[in-house]
Order: C-alpha cells, then structure tokens, then sequence
C-alpha cells in the first residue's frame, strides 16, 4: 500500500519537476530580449519606474551567470514561495495577484466538477432503463459534448445575461460595492457566478450521462449480471451491483478529463470576465507578464496534480481491484 | 421422472433469420439421475441448458413443454419463472469464472443474493460453510474478492452458490472444462457427492468429455445439431452406441489404455449451420450410413429399456 503510494508520489514529483524546468525554459529561450518587450509591452510611463523594473529584471532573470545557476536559482525561489513581481501589477508579487485570483477558479471549477458528475452519472444510469429517455437523453448528451464550451459560454452570456437580463455577464461582483461579508456583496458574488458555473456544469453533464449510459449497459451485460439474473435476482439488485461498477471507469475517466475540464474553465472566465486564473492568463499574455503567466501556469499543473492524486486515492478505497494489486506488489 | 421436456424448440432471433439451435428436445431425467449432455460445439447444449432455467433477450421458445415434478416449467414467461429459479433450477454456468461481482466481497454477495431471493443469509449459514467444506474451501473465502481467487476456487464457490437453496434440477455447463485433471475430478466427485446428500435432485452435465461423464453420470445424452441423437445408460451409450454419430465420437476418442501416439481422427464434415438446417436427419451429410429415408427427420424410438436412439438404421424401425 505504502510502496504503491510512494511510486504514485514519485511520478507525480517528476510530472512537477517537467513542468517547472519547461516553464522556466520558456520565457528564456524564446527568441528577443524578453525584458525588453515585456517593459515595453507593459504601459508604464513613469521613466524612474521603467528603470527599477529593468534592473529588477535583469536580476531574477540573472542573464549573465550561467543556464545552471538560473535554473537552480528558480527553483531556490518557487520552493521560498516566490515567483517574482508581475509586470502588469507592478510591485505586486505574483504570488499574491494568483492568490487573489484562485479562489474564484476553485469556485467555479469544484462544484462544476463535481455536481456536472454526480448528476450526469444519475442521469446516464437512468437513461439505461427507458428505450424512451435513451432515445432523448442520449441525442442531447451528444450535442453538449460536442459544444465547445466557449461558444455555450457565449450563448448562455447572450440568452440569459444580455437578452433576457437575470443575470450579470461579467466580472466577479459589482464593481459598485465593496468586498465585504454582508448579504448584498454575497448575493453579487453568487449571481455572478451562476452563469459561467452553469455553462461549465451543462457542457460536462452530457459526457458524463453518455460515459454513464454506455457503462452500465455494459455492465448489465456482464457475466456476473447474467449470473443474478439467472438466479432470479430482481432487476434492483443487479442494477445495484452495475451502477456501482459502471461507476469505476468514470471516475477514471474524471482523472483523464481533468486537464480538459481545467482548460475549459479557463475559457469559460474569459468569456465572462470573470476574476479567476482564466482571466489572468489572458491579461498576462497581453501585456507580456511572463511571470505571472509562469505563475499561474505553475497553480494550475499543481491543481491537476493534486486533483489526480486525489482521484487516485479515492480509486483505491473503492475499487477492491487495485487494492488486491497493491498488497501483491508489496509482498 | 422429475423432469419431462418435450418437443422443445428454441431459436435464437438474429438480423439473418432465426437461428434453430433447439429443435424438437425431448427427453426425461429420473430423481437423482447425473446426466452428461456430450456434442460438438455448437450443438446447442448450452442453449439447451439455459432454455432449462432462462431464456436470455435473443432466445425465443418456439414450441414444446417442460414439467418438473409434475409442474409446468413456464419457460416463456420470464416473470413467471421467477419463483422457480435457484428454489428449484439452478446453473452453474459455462462462465463460472466470470459469475460473481468483482467489487463485491463473495459473502456479502451471496448475502445480497439470499435475501434478494427472500431467504434469510444466517438460515442457510451452517450450510454454507460445510458446503464450502466438502469441496475443499475455508470459510474464509467469503471474506475474500472474487479476483483472489484461483480459477478452480472461484468454480468451486460458484458451484456451492448455485446449490445452496437445494434446487431438485442442476444444470453444470462445463464446470470441468478450464480445470487441470486432478481439479476436474474433483469438481465432478463433489457434484456426485451433492447429489448423493440431496443437496440436488436430478443434474444435467455438459461436457465435451466422454471419459468423464463415462465415469460418472448415469446417463449421457448425444446432442447433434440441435437434436438429440441418443440418449441412454452411460454404459450402454459408450459400450454399446446405436446411432452412427455417436459410434464416430466415441471412436473418435483415445481407448482406454492405450497409447498408440496416433492423432485423434475426428469426425471429417463439420455441422450444418443452424440458421437455416437442412431437412431430415442432420447428420445425413457426414453419415457413411446415410440411405434415402434420412432425408425424412427419424424420430426418437426406444431400442432398448431406457435407450434411446434417432436413427432410420437403428433396429426398431
Ligand atoms: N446469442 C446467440 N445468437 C445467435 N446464435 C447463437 C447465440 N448463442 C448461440 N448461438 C448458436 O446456437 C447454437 C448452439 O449454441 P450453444 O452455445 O448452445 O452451443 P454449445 O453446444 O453449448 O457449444 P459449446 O460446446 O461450444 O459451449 C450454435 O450454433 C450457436 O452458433
Ligand atoms: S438417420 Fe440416416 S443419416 Fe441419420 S444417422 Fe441414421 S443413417 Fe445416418
Ligand atoms: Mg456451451
């Protein structure tokens, strides 16, 4: 169990290291003086500022001490926690301007995430019984797979934000209020989450009720379902037993559409404005923030990681399967 | 006779037509007989074996009865058949080693299932755990799953399992077929024994394996093609074979003893294809006997007390 895990964390410290040294390759090996454009990308005007930013800069950046020294450097400085003053927000470090931006992403991602898979799996399961909800279910589980979640993002801003006006289209909370723990900033917060959560909620519902549908119609087929069925077990026992088998492969299949997910809700801020990661990446393209975008690019390969592994863990506690793997592999 | 089926016809519906793998089945099993169902693949002893108990979507029942102990089998009413399944027929399937629900420790599962079939787990409990005694198994297999198990365990809890409510009919599909020699005998020996306590009544045995059942079935029924060719005392049925297609299977086989090193000569000919079968006898084809009359289907006429035999050759006719 422990050697498994272990092996488990070892693979996702070296996904980790990857992704750290591609990130600080980037910004270095990309050709022109990166200090340069991104100064000059970044609208400052104040000449004494341009001056300390450039300095600065050209410090973290240490140009001149050689590759090895730079790259340990970086991560000396990820492991302190800092991963230098964003351009764009400058003095700010970019450490806080993600911090600020996070909870937002995690708002919209984890009930996104998870509710889009608990119904959609309730769903799938249900279409499984009915030649009647199959014939309806099925079709419009097709065609929210297939939407992008830009253009339903869009569509949803459209319908229910500009034409029929229920609910605000961008931004985190009016801008008209301050943050604060009182029920009217609240109440901003949530109407202006709803409709990038629902538009993220909708596009991944319909992969999970097909993934769902197709499952268990496959696991009602199995041998150990004819077996039941033999035996003159009621339909409710064996679609206990295939509802719960059927389940395995989609949380594996959670752990593979992670990344996908992830960059959906990227887009899906971008559409709305809304205050998360996705946003930020988008800004900090714009105005050549390499370290913020380093920054965030960072957040979000520990975001999957970690959400990986807490799939992982799950798997194991549920799937007898893997666990009788693992107690063979350590004996 | 515990069990009488008559004329029965099962097909299976497919997008090409209607694939004839039960054609007019008719034989009689007496209490507490062992009878191995022998044939080629193909020749519908599954189909046979599953038209005992459940017909699955694609199976129709076309024509014929079944009646054990005296009571209609209802085998084209599948609500209807409820109540007789596992309390009074039972199957260890051909897939035994497929059967139980991977995800589900094997006690908690055969809990599940009694009680789903309206049987207190703690009434059958005692006997649970000496069944699993006689056929070689601790009790701690209930704790286990299903993939901790070898193949030859995993038949074996299938095998308690199906018996546990003692029904008076057990249909054994291959319960040998994936095991090691020793591990065979065994299963079989512990089958007898089951019947021999009552656990089961009557049994159907299929199997490719003449030796065996020679061993220890009371009867052995031939199956070509969907018909029964023979049917007979297990002795008789091997010493003494009346319809050519039997003699050619059993001479297709190694003789006890000896050890010629030669090849199996096989049966030369395959089946006729079931979709769409020829008429008259359907062995006609690979018959070296093979005579005008066979092109007419030869009923099943009793050549001797309890022997059974559909052949124009066969005396009798
Ligand atoms: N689901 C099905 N759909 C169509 N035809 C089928 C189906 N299952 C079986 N058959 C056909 O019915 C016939 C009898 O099959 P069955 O499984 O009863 O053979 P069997 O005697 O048990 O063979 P084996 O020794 O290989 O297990 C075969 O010709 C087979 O092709
Ligand atoms: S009926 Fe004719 S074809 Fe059929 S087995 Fe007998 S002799 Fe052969
Ligand atoms: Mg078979």
């Amino acid at each position: 169990m422990w050697r498994y895990m272990g092996r488990k964390l070892l693979v996702y410290a070296l996904t980790f290291a990857v992704a750290v040294t591609i990130n600080w390759m980037i910004p270095r090996f990309m050709p022109g003086d990166p200090v340069r454009s991104m100064l000059n990308r970044g609208s400052i005007s104040d000449p004494g500022a341009l001056e300390r930013m450039t300095a600065y800069y050209e410090e973290v950046f240490g140009l001149d001490a050689p590759l090895h020294e730079q790259y340990l450097n970086f991560w000396s400085g990820l492991l302190r926690g800092d991963l230098g003053i964003s351009v764009m927000l400058y003095p700010e470090p970019v450490v806080d301007v993600i911090l600020r931006a996070v909870p937002y992403t995690l708002a919209l991602l984890i009930p996104a995430i998870v509710l889009s898979w608990i119904v959609g799996n309730r769903f799938g399961a249900f279409a499984a019984r009915s030649k009647v909800l199959d014939n309806s279910i099925l079709p419009i589980g097709y065609v929210l797979t297939a939407t992008p979640y830009m253009w339903l993002a869009l569509l949803m801003a459209w319908s229910l934000g500009i034409v029929a006006g229920i609910f605000p289209t961008a931004g985190g909370h009016s801008y008209a209020l301050t943050p604060g723990m009182n029920a009217e900033f609240l109440a901003s917060l949530v109407t202006h989450w709803f409709l990038p959560f629902l538009s993220m909620f909708v596009v991944a519902l319909g992969g999970w009720a097909i993934g769902m549908r197709n499952m268990i119609i496959y696991e009602l087929e199995a041998d150990y379902a004819t077996y039941l069925r033999t035996l003159g077990a009621p339909r409710k026992l064996v679609r206990r037993y295939a509802y719960r088998n059927a389940l395995l492969p989609q949380i594996t299949g959670l752990a593979v559409q992670l990344g996908t997910i992830i960059t959906g809700a990227l887009l899906t801020e971008i559409v709305f404005n809304y205050p998360g990661l996705g946003t930020l990446v988008l800004d900090s393209l714009n105005n050549r923030d390499f370290f913020l975008l380093q920054g965030v690019f960072l957040f979000v390969v520990i975001g999957v990681l970690v959400a990986n592994f807490v799939i992982d863990l799950v798997y194991v506690f549920i799937d007898p399967r893997t666990r009788v793997q693992m107690t063979g592999a350590s004996s | 006779m515990s069990l009488r089926v008559n004329g029965l016809k099962v097909h299976y519906r497919t997008l090409r037509g209607d694939v004839q793998a039960l054609d007019g089945v008719t034989f009689s099993l007496g209490d507490g007989e062992i009878m191995g169902l022998v044939g080629e693949s193909g020749c519908g002893k599954s189909t046979l074996g599953k038209s005992l108990i459940r017909l699955d979507h694609r199976m129709h029942h076309i024509a014929g009865s079944i009646e054990l102990n005296g009571r209609d089998v209802p085998i084209g009413d599948d609500a209807a058949m409820v109540p007789l399944r596992y309390h009074e027929i039972s199957l260890i399937p051909q897939y035994a080693m497929s059967a139980l629900n991977p995800t589900r420790r094997i006690g908690r599962m055969i809990d599940e299932l009694l009680r789903s079939r309206g049987v207190r787990p703690a009434d059958r409990a005692d006997e649970l755990r000496r069944r699993l005694e006689l056929v070689g198994l601790g009790t701690d297999v209930l704790r286990r799953f299903p993939i901790e198990l070898s193949g030859g365990m995993k038949q074996r809890v299938v095998m308690v399992v199906s018996t546990l409510l003692d029904p008076s009919l057990l249909i054994a599909d291959e319960v040998t077929s994936a095991l090691d020699v020793s591990t065979q005998r065994s299963v079989a020996e512990s089958l007898v024994e089951f019947r021999d306590r009552g656990h089961v009544g009557s049994m159907v045995f299929v199997t490719h394996d003449v030796a065996l059942v020679h061993q220890f079935a009371d009867t052995i029924m031939v199956m070509y093609a969907g018909h029964v060719a023979e049917k007979g005392p297990a002795a008789d049925v091997v010493s003494d074979p009346r319809h050519p297609y039997t003699q050619m299977l059993l001479s297709a086989l190694p003789e006890a003893g000896e050890d010629t090193g030669e090849r199996l000569r096989g049966i030369p000919g395959t089946p006729p294809g079931l979709l769409d079968p020829p008429t008259g006898c359907r062995f006609r084809d690979r018959c070296p006997m093979a005579f005008d009359k066979c092109a007419e289907r030869p009923p099943l006429v009793e050549t001797a007390p309890g022997h059974w035999s559909a052949c124009w050759k066969t005396e009798g006719h």
